[in-house]
């Protein structure tokens, strides 16, 4: 008996030393790896400009896009101002220039190119490089356990698309005829016959289409293909599932409106008629290039694009602020597979709705009665992902951490933003709200305090991920909440506005019309002093953010704490470091034995199971009850 | 799950990080990262053309009377240029099946024949243009030739792609067979699928533009 016993325990210490053992070549591994890797450290310029890392270049893209963001803001703050207080001077307008704005009074030219740029920057440099280039390339390989994109030198090539494409459309700011100015819907007759920013505008799109085809690909091809071992369709991230719906609609729907910057680009330069009527008059005189096109067929090409990019810049949100929703309530998302499903859906349905932007080109009611029939039907596929998101919330023991507080603002948000395009979306109502203020403001809400908002709780979320810091709590939540309060001051008159009929791209604001006079006189300088506010609320998100970029660029960061600060699931935190491993981005390859959202399994060691463990760990501490919600969540 | 293990092992020692699937094809979809990323890129391509097709029809039946191309447009070298595309898409291919019997020979002559295709149709085209400017017929002369000019143009920026990746893959490119044959030979069959499809483009265009 004793002897027996006696051996068990010297095997007990044979085991514990051959773990030691292991433990210890682990290490020496770990520490030769690292050497090596040190030795094959790549020249600065391979390192951080001609990247071909994934993360290097998710981060060239987000820090470019931010840039953007910021400029394409500045720019709406100079015709805020002009909005705000119509003719007055103001010293900060002596920034863009004697020419545009003499004396500090803005001049309506400069003011329709301020415009232009504003929406073009925004949608084009700003959001889909920061949502898909940014948000996208860091985390997809991450979150379905790949090394690196399918095509690192595709990657690369899409970013240096990017750049020079910005680069092209903001230079015509130095030019003397100065930028597009034609709204960033650029219709004809009136963008064919612009001043050359036209011109730098369209080759600038070529470049910016050229990039985004390069990217979706190279997204597509990852996603099918690099997914690790386990990693099934149904258990990818919901950001994953939004990516990859973004990536079919930037696949499909750019290429014709590229067909359109071709053919406008032809009208200016080759003197075709693709898009000019017969027998135009320009400044009172007849136009003399042979005529027999039509203005429409750039509205059904652009639109083509420009509706299912409504879905580029929604989508790869709505995947965000699932991630969040389900870490920090700390429960699987309800309803995951109709959200999934409702994404494939609105994917299709999104080619099917342009034309409901043309309700007032008189194209018969035959065809409006169709868009808007197809419009009606993709609104339910956002509602299914709303509702789910908000049902998610139930029963949940909230964390409201800065994160969470965007990704929950930005469901009502959103959700005004979506609900006011319902009468945008009715040929009737569409008659008295097209081209007003009101789809001004239903755009907006569904992308600033809506797309943007995720984009915010996004970089909260992954910061930690990126630089192994967290920003500041407290900072962060007064940019939200300043933030929330502003955003709301700028776009909710909108909407009292437009019912009261006054006009988009009015250079004064409507007080020239008997009919928008009080209305605009009463709202515009309030929304102007909230978009100030906006801006002043960015500064301790700037602070916070470079202060801790820099600190961690130093070297000080707490890789260990940071490793998984929300005790989040899926791969990108739970299966490697942060941040990741600059060389292939995992120790080891993980194997995915689970759903995305293994949070509060009943009966498991704690509230999360990461993706790829096998097994739910440890039994049960203290026999805690779940939640009767959270168990029967389980069983759905 | 073996393909990451081998690429893996692959890796040591190099920069580029191993990307599994690169060279064969994942089991459970059934092909290789290119192939699958060409086919994505050649859908997207068909939007871009079937953007300008549409483009063309809209035109065409808007307007009150549009020329027949058969009777502007100068038939023969057009039909001749057809024959040339699609005898390049056969030799495109059987540049393929060589190298995947390790002919490397015979692959590049039949690359190298696939590329001179390409260039007659580029001079073909480049003298067919210059019989359209002798009889004054410019993109400004009216939407027809317009529509003409920059289809065809941009079907001619797509064959002039093609060269020059197969002037590189007879060149500098082939260097990839005596390390990595079977990669070489797949990258030969991704830009064939491309080429095929430039040729599709034609067959479209031919017609469309040049007979009805």
């Amino acid at each position: 008996m004793a002897l027996k016993r006696q051996v068990r325990v010297g095997n007990q210490w044979m085991y514990a030393r051959d773990a030691w053992r292991t433990l210890e070549e682990a290490r020496r591994v770990a520490h030769e790896e690292e050497r090596h890797e040190r030795q094959h450290e790549l020249p600065f310029l391979r390192k951080y400009v001609f990247s071909t890392d994934h993360k290097v270049i998710g981060l060239q893209y987000g820090f470019t896009a931010l840039c953007f963001l910021l400029l394409g803001f500045s720019l709406m703050i100079l015709m805020r101002l002009q909005l705000g207080w119509p003719g007055h001077a103001f010293s900060v307008m002596k920034l863009i220039g004697e020419m545009r704005a003499p004396g500090g009074v803005l001049l309506p030219e400069a003011y329709n190119q301020l415009g232009a740029m504003h929406g073009t920057i925004m949608i084009f440099l700003g959001i889909v490089p920061l949502a898909v280039g940014a948000f996208g390339n860091y985390l997809v390989p991450l979150q379905i356990g790949a090394p690196d994109m399918a095509f690192p030198k595709l990657n690369m090539a899409s970013y240096w698309c990017y750049v020079p494409g910005g680069l092209i459309m903001l230079s015509s700011f130095f030019y003397s005829g100065g930028t597009a100015n034609s709204g960033w819907t650029s219709y004809p007759p009136l963008s064919d016959i612009a001043t050359h920013g036209q011109t730098f505008w369209l080759c600038g799109m070529v470049f910016l289409i050229t990039s985004s085809l390069l990217g979706s690909v190279n997204f597509i091809v990852t996603i099918i293909q690099l997914r690790a071992k386990g990693m099934t369709f149904m258990r990818f991230p919901f950001f994953v599932h939004a990516q990859l719906v973004t990536s079919f609609l930037l696949l499909l729907a750019f290429p014709p409106l590229e067909a359109a910057a071709v053919l406008q680009l032809m009208d200016r330069l080759a003197h075709t008629s693709f898009f000019l009527p017969t027998g135009l008059v320009v400044s009172g005189q007849v136009l003399g290039n042979a005529g027999g096109g039509n203005p429409l067929l750039w509205q059904h090409l652009f639109w083509f694009l420009a509706h299912p990019e409504v879905y580029v810049l929604i989508l790869p949100a709505m995947g965000i602020v699932a991630e969040i929703i389900a870490n920090n309530t700390r429960k699987p998302l309800w309803g995951y597979r109709s959200m999934v499903g409702a994404v494939v859906f609105l994917g299709f349905m999104s080619f099917v709705v342009w034309a409901h932007h043309m309700f007032l080109t008189g194209m018969g009611t035959v065809i409006s009665a169709f868009f808007q029939t197809t419009t009606m039907i993709i609104s339910i596929p956002s509602v299914i992902v709303l509702s789910a998101l908000f049902i998610s919330l139930w029963g949940g023991s909230i964390r409201f951490n800065v994160p969470m507080l965007f990704a929950l603002a930005f469901l009502p948000m959103f959700g005004i933003g979506g609900l006011t395009g319902l009468p945008l979306g009715l040929a009737t109502a569409d008659l008295h709200l097209h081209d007003t203020y009101y789809v001004i403001g239903h755009f907006h809400y569904v992308v600033a305090p809506g797309t943007i908002f995720a984009m915010f709780a996004g970089v909260y979320y992954w910061f930690p991920k990126i630089t192994g810091r967290r920003l500041n709590e407290f900072w962060g939540k007064v940019h939200f909440w300043i933030s929330l309060v502003c955003i709301n001051g700028i776009f909710f008159p909108m909407f009292m506005q437009g019912l009261a009929g006054v006009s988009r791209r009015l250079y004064d604001g409507g007080i020239q019309y008997a009919h928008a006079k009080s209305i605009a006189e009463q709202t515009n300088p309030f929304m102007s002093i909230c978009a100030i506010g906006l801006l002043a609320a960015q500064i301790p998100f700037l602070i916070n953010f470079f202060y801790n970029a820099i600190a961690s660029l130093l070297g000080h960061r707490n890789e260990i704490e940071n490793e998984n600060p929300w005790h989040a699931t899926t791969l990108e935190w739970a299966a490697t470091t942060s941040p990741p491993l600059a060389h292939g981005n995992f120790h080891e390859v993980p194997i995915v034995y689970r759903g995305p959202y293994d949070y509060s399994v009943p009966g498991a060691a704690s509230d999360w199971i990461p993706q790829h463990h096998e097994t739910e760990a440890a039994p049960p501490t203290g026999g805690g009850m779940l939640p009767a919600v959270a168990v029967a969540q389980r069983e759905m | 799950m073996d393909a990451h293990a081998i690429d893996a092992v692959a890796d040591h020692g190099h920069h580029e990080i191993a990307i599994p699937f690169n060279v064969t094809p994942r089991p459970d979809t059934g092909v290789y990262n290119a192939k699958l990323g060409i086919w994505l890129f050649l859908a997207s391509e068909v939007m871009l053309f079937g953007a300008l097709f549409s483009s063309l029809i809209l035109l065409r039946t808007g307007a009150p009377s549009w020329p027949v191309g058969k009777d502007t447009l100068h038939v023969l070298p057009a039909t001749i240029n057809t024959f040339v595309l699609i005898l390049s898409s056969v030799t495109v291919v059987l540049a393929w099946a060589n190298l995947r019997l390790g002919d490397l020979r015979k692959g590049r002559i039949f690359i190298g024949i696939t590329l001179l295709c390409g260039l007659l149709f580029m001079l073909i085209k480049a003298y067919e243009y210059s019989l359209s400017f002798e009889h004054h017929h410019f993109p400004s002369t009216n939407n027809f030739f317009g529509i003409y000019f920059t289809m065809t143009g941009l079907h001619g920026l797509h064959v002039l792609g093609g060269m020059i990746v197969f002037a590189y893959f007879l060149t500098f490119g082939s260097k990839m067979w005596k390390t990595e044959p079977a990669r070489f030979t797949n990258r030969i069959e991704v830009v064939g699928l491309y080429w095929h499809f430039v040729d599709l483009v034609w067959i479209f265009l031919f017609p469309t533009l040049y007979l009805l």
